[in-house]
Order: structure tokens, then sequence, then C-alpha cells
């Protein structure tokens, strides 16, 4: 199983599931990221701790701990 | 547009629009560029979320327009998203005007399409056109009008195009009656949307919106649709029959979850009218954009954090150099002002009340007005460039660690300037705990109004080449104190999961001067009006406090005295005897003196409590209220000698820690705390930050004290 977090920076990648509860699954659905979004990881932040990803033309921040929620292909 | 600007009375020609949008898409723009007409701001009511009304006229129709707040989808997430949800859900208006970011449109309609269920007429704006077409987006507003069967009209705020065709549109759909937007589900949903109105149908179901709409209310798990339903006789057959439905649409998208497959469902209608109506004709290029280049530098791992520190040094100087200069004008004008005034009134006791109390109260708050000025600028500068984004991003790593968010460091860093404008500040966090959090902790930023006490005792123990040192060592102390103090909080207070961190990266923006104006100009008036009546209150209170009750007796003794007295000096040292034993028996000296057994553990006597109680008014009061009590006039600064000599003298080193540590930890000051409740949204807060600080400077102080003790100082 692949997270978001174990992405290289440039990879893109498909959302195959969300596994987070329920009010961060709202927040994440609100930005985009739901399942069959593709997602480009653009930046790390230093020392992995914030993610800078691309999902359709949106920009998005995500901390380390929401990323690993995130399954991907 | 109409200039001729009038108050809108309540008539039948009048049109009440609700303007919603997802952030970032140039609202407030629009707003502005709607009319120059009255900009009327105000607060929803219990929240800290300013709600801007426009007013004006055009053709037959007074307009009200209210901005609301941007938000993602109707969640309550944030404060924002809250508001926004009950304002469309609650408030009467006659018509939304859905903006949407034109470059951006998939996204946007996210939003859009939860908007249909509302059962509103409504509007869409197709905001950034300009941009649009720069980067080859090419949309069909008049094939996309007639798919949704909602008016789209192509505006740009920046350019100022559209707009007034937008406002035609908004009063030709008020004039006709409400059309039913389009929207289109996949088959499961449909089936079982078809199944749920037929039997509405059925009973003959009374209500204003329409039974579709209903049926995809109750679908979506809607809580409002669900209350008015749940009482009504149908509900008994209606619920298993929701249940089954809900089962089939989420075995259709596999998924436990139904608001997930209807976020998925919007976003496959999303995707149809997308593909319908957009063309690009530039294929998008794979080389990086602007805001792409700009981040690989503002986000660098190695780079980023100079850079951003760089730029709020920047800041704070200019805040505080820059702020100085207009500072000195006020000051040196309510001095004069003061004093004009005061040669006016014969009465001693009004006199000093409408000198001393009222006019150096208002003036210390306007004092405080170009330093907010120019950080409010600051910050509506690295806001809408959308800079603040990545601060928070490159932050969020260290900050997270005590419990914070990135984008806390703006407000604790503004804290050492004033806590005034940090606590105003903190309004850029979004979330309400990482909000109160960060309030609670802003007071252990130690402020510039307590520099003079720091200055002072630093002085008065140490050797003139140390006292430097120990005036960092007390600045970082106290911020390493606040850390923990966000730590401790965060595992007691504000204790649960973490709240997510998933923010917007927006494009990186030039800023408009019209909007960071107005947005300054609201927030300056705003704590004008609110700050100023309440802290000239307060000033009033303690100019009370400390100059009454009267002793006649005691006054009439020093006078005589005083006229017999030789030379000025002793003239002097009786008069400074005089406010000394006038305090003493004031008011104020009175809880002083009763609450000295709570202050002896601590290592303080009955002059240093009263002055840490006249600090909680504000902390350049503490300084003048010692030099008044150990007899020197209360004309004194932290550079007089004699107060330091005195200071030396009277108070032992560990009573010094004990009462710098209580500097350090407890209340700013009265105008902070008005602000404080203001921005934490209830007085309930102010009690616990009154508890907490208060107790945390007590039990930090004792062991400071004892500590110092125990060390054989």
């Amino acid at each position: 199983m692949k997270r978001l977090i174990d992405c290289e920076k440039g990879e893109k990648v498909k959302v195959v599931k969300l596994n987070a509860n329920y009010d961060l699954k709202q927040r994440l659905i609100s930005f985009g990221v739901m399942k069959d979004a593709q997602i480009q990881v653009l930046e790390h932040a230093p020392r992995k701790k914030t993610i800078e990803v691309k999902v359709g033309k949106m920009r998005i921040a995500l901390r380390a701990e929401e990323a690993e929620l995130i399954e991907v292909k | 547009m109409n200039e001729n600007v009038k108050k809108c009375p309540i008539i039948a020609n009048h049109i009440k629009v609700a303007l919603v949008g997802q952030p970032n898409v140039g609202k407030s723009m629009l707003i502005n560029s709607v009319s120059n007409a009255h900009l009327h701001v105000g607060n929803f009511s219990g929240v800290t979320v300013d709600k801007t009304e426009v007013l004006f006229d055009y053709k037959h129709y007074h307009f009200t327009v209210v901005d609301l707040p941007g938000t993602y989808a109707f969640t309550d997430y944030t404060i924002e998203e809250r508001v926004t949800r009950d304002y469309l859900c609650a408030e009467d208006y006659d018509i939304i005007i859905n903006v949407v970011d034109s470059t951006n449109l998939e996204k946007n309609l996210q939003l859009t399409a939860e908007l249909f269920t509302m059962s509103k007429k409504m509007v869409i704006a197709l905001n950034m056109s300009d941009e649009a077409e720069k980067e080859g987006i090419e949309i069909n507003a008049e094939y996309m009008s007639e798919l949704l069967n909602i008016p789209c009209v192509k505006v740009s705020a920046a350019q100022k195009t559209g707009i007034e065709e937008l406002i035609n549109t908004v009063v030709e759909v008020h004039e006709k009656p409400k059309p039913e937007p389009k929207l289109v589900f996949s088959e499961p949903v449909e089936e079982e949307i078809e199944n749920i109105v037929s039997y509405l149908q059925k009973h003959k179901f009374q209500a204003t919106n329409s039974y579709r709409n209903i049926a995809i209310n109750l679908l979506k798990e809607n809580k409002r649709t669900y209350a008015k339903l749940h009482d009504d006789p149908i509900w008994t057959e209606l619920q298993p029959i929701l249940i089954e439905a809900s089962k089939h649409i989420e075995l259709h998208h596999d998924t436990d979850d139904i608001k997930e497959a209807f976020a998925e469902e919007y976003a496959s209608f999303n995707r149809g009218i997308v593909a319908e109506v957009v063309k690009v004709k530039k294929p998008l290029r794979e080389e990086k954009t602007l805001t792409e280049k700009i981040d690989s530098v503002l986000i660098h791992p190695l780079y980023g954090i100079p850079i951003f520190l760089f730029l709020m040094w920047g800041l704070f100087q200019l805040t505080f150099v820059l702020g100085a200069v207009p500072m000195d004008w006020i000051d040196a004008f309510f001095g004069w002002f003061g004093d004009a005034v005061g040669a006016t009134i014969t009465n001693d006791d009004m006199r000093s009340l409408v000198v001393d109390g009222l006019i150096a109260g208002v003036g210390a708050v306007i004092l405080f007005t170009p330093n907010i000025i120019i950080l409010f600028i600051g910050i509506a500068l690295l806001e809408s460039t959308g800079y603040m984004s990545r601060v928070a991003f490159l932050l969020d790593g260290f900050f997270h660690k005590f419990g914070l968010h990135g984008q806390s460091f703006i407000p604790l860093v503004t804290g050492f300037g004033c806590s005034i404008p940090a606590y105003m500040s903190a309004r850029i966090l979004k979330n309400d705990r990482d909000r109160l959090l960060t309030l609670f902790i802003i007071s252990f930023m130690s402020c510039g109004a307590r520099l003079p006490v720091y200055v002072l005792f630093a002085g008065a123990f140490f050797s003139e080449s140390i006292a430097g040192n120990v005036l960092f060592a007390i600045y970082i102390t106290g911020a390493m104190l606040g850390l923990i103090a966000a730590k401790v909080l965060k595992l007691t207070a504000f204790k649960g999961a973490d709240e997510p961190f998933v923010m917007e990266m927006p494009k990186y923006r030039l800023p408009s001067v019209k909007l960071i104006w107005h947005t300054v100009l609201s927030k300056t008036l705003m704590y004008l009006k609110k700050a100023g009546t309440f802290i000239a209150g307060a000033t009033v209170l303690i100019w009370f406090l400390s100059n009454y009750p009267h002793n006649t007796e005691l006054e009439k003794n020093y006078e005589v005295k005083i006229e017999q007295a030789h030379s000025q000096e002793e003239k002097n040292k009786l008069a400074n005897e005089l406010a000394s034993k006038n305090l003493e028996q004031s008011y104020l000296g009175r809880i002083g003196a009763f609450s000295e057994p709570l202050f002896r553990p601590l290592g303080l006597d009955w002059k240093m409590a009263v002055a840490l109680e006249a600090g909680l008014a504000a902390k350049e009061v503490v300084v003048s209220t010692l030099g008044v009590l150990y007899a020197l006039g209360d004309d004194v600064s932290e550079t007089t000698y004699s107060l330091k000599d005195a200071i030396s003298k009277n108070i032992s080193f560990a009573s010094a820690v004990a009462f710098i540590v209580i500097i350090m930890v407890y209340l700013p000051c009265f105008a902070a705390s008005v602000v404080f409740t203001r921005e934490a949204g209830g007085i309930k807060y102010f009690f616990y930050l009154l508890a907490f600080t208060s107790i945390t400077a007590y039990v930090l102080a004792f062991l400071a004290y004892h500590i110092t003790l125990l060390l054989g100082y």
C-alpha cells in the first residue's frame, strides 16, 4: 500500500482511498482530494513535516500526518 | 452605477444579494468594484468574522450586497464556513451571486453544486475572466447558463468589466420566477431521488423547497431537512426508504460515507460541465508557471525560512521604527491637549479626571494606532499576495511540536511589540482551537510596555555590562515559557486529536491597493471605536481607584508642612511623601494592603503588590507606581538613578526575581484584555485567561523566589 507521504517530489499519483476520519475526509473532499483524483507532489518542507501537492489546478499544503492517511497508486 | 447613495428603506424595490464563493476568488475585489458606494463593515453576531455590506441604488432598486466569508464547501471546519452556511440557511435574502474563479472552474463548481439545493434564485459570476483569457481558457457562458439553467455572467473585478451586465442579470432574475437549476446525478442516485419525490408527491407533503431538493438534502443527510421532517407523521414510512436509498448509493460508490459519495457525484457532474463549456486554446505547457517559479525560491527547504525571517524583521523594523515617528507626535499632541484643556478647568477633581483619566487614557489608545496601521498593511500584503500560506507551510513543522499551527508565528512575534495587534492578527488562524490556543499564549511574549520594568530591575541588580544580556534572557525565557505553556494547554485544556492541516496555497497575486486600503481602514476604525470606548472607561476607573477617597486632613497637614519648608528639595520630598500616603490610603492602596498576605509567600510587600495590580491596567504604570510608592515622585522613568538605588536597597534579589517573573507572565494590560475577549469570542475566555496567567505567574514566581533563596542570593 502506497501513501501520499511516500511519494517523491514531482511524482504524479491517483487517489485510491481516504483513510481519514469524518472531519478530515470532508475537509480533503472540499479541496478536491477524493477517490480517483490526480495528485502531484510539488514540494517537501524541511524534514518532510509538510508537503505541497497539486490537485487539479489547486495547490494545497498537507501535514505529514494527513498525507499518511491518503492511499495512492 | 448610480453614485447617489441612500440608506435603504425597507420597500418593495429592495434586492438583498448574498455574495458567496470559495476563498481567493476575488469576492472582496468584486464587491469593491460593484460600487464605490457605502462600505458598511460589521461583525457577524458572536464571532469575529467581518461582514461587509454594500448599499447602492441601481435602476429602480435598492441593493444590499452582503459579502459572505469564503468557503470551500458546506462544512463547519472554520468560523467562515459556519457563518456562511448559517447565513445562507437561516437569513432572509433574495438572490445568491456565486462568484467563481474562471481559471479554476471545476473546483469552484463544487460549491456551486451545493448551492443549487438552497432553493434560492442564483446568478453565477465567472470572475477573473481576463486572467482566464490570458491563460487561454475560453468559457462559453451562454452554453453554461443553458446547461445549468442558471444565468452565468463573465466578469473581471480587476478590470471592472461585466459588472453592469452582472447587476442587470440580477435584476432580471429577481423579476422572473425562480428557475429550477439542472443538476444531474448518476443513475442510481437519480433513481433514489425519483423514489423519494414520488413518495412526497403521494402524501402531498407541504414544503417551500422543491421535492427534488428535499430528496437530495435527505440523501445528503442534511441536518436541517432531517429536523424538519423528523416530526412529520410520514417520517415513519420515509425512514426505511432513506436507509435503503443510502445503502444503494454507497454500494454504487464503494464507500460507507454518503457525503463522500455525493462529493464524487458533484465532481463528475462538474467534470461534465467543464468538458462541455471550457475550451483551453493553448495546450497546457509543462513549463513552470510563475507561481511555481516563485515558490521554488520562497518555500525552498533551505532558503525559505531565512527569507521569511528577513521579511518579518523588515516588517517589525517598519512597525516600530516608522511607527515611532507619528507616535511622538500623538504623544506630544495629547500632552499639549491635556494641558490646554486642564487650564480651562478650575475644579481640581474635574481637571484630574479629564486630564489624567480621560485624555491620558484615550491618548494611550490612539498612541498605538500607527503601529497597528503599519502592521495591518504588512499583514494584508502578506495575505493578499498569497505568501501567508507559504509561511504556515514552512513553520508548521516546528510549531506543531508545541501544539501550535504554522501561522501562529505571526501573532506570537507581533506580541513582542504589543499584545493588542497580536490578538487581532490571530484572526489569520482559521481554526477555532488553533486560534484560541495562540491567543492564550500571546501574553508570554513580552510586549514593549514591559521593557521599562525589565530595564529598571536589570539595572538595579546587575552591572551595566551584563544588564543587556539579562534583558535578552528575560525575553527568551518568556518565549520559551510560552511554548511550554502551549504544550501544556494542548495536553490539558485543548486536548484532543490534532486539527488537520490542509490548506490551499493560492496563486501569487499582485495586491490591490484599494482592497488593502479598505481592509486596513475598517480594522483600524474597529480598533479605535471598540477598544477606545472600553479603554477610556477603564482608565477612568483606575484613576478613580488611585485618587479616592481623599483624606482632607492629611492633605491639609502636608500643605502646611510644605509651605513651612525651607528648601525646594524639602518641598519636593514632602510632596512625594504626600503622594505616597495618598496612594496608600486610596482604594487601590487598600486593595494592595488587603492582598499583601497573598503576595507574601512570593517575597513581595504591599508596594510591589500595588505596582503589580496597577500594572493590570497597563505595564507603563508599574514603573511610575513604584516611583510614587518609594516616595520619589511620580515623574520617574526607568533611567532615574534614585529609583534604581531605592529598589536595590529596599527589595531583595529573590523578591525582584519573583516580581519580574510575574511581570513576564500575567495579563498584559486592560486594553489587551478587552481585545482578547473580543477576539476569543466571549467573556468566559477572559476569565480562563485571567485564571491561567495568574496561576501560572504565581506558581512560577513562588518557585523562582524560593529557588533564588536556596541558591543563597
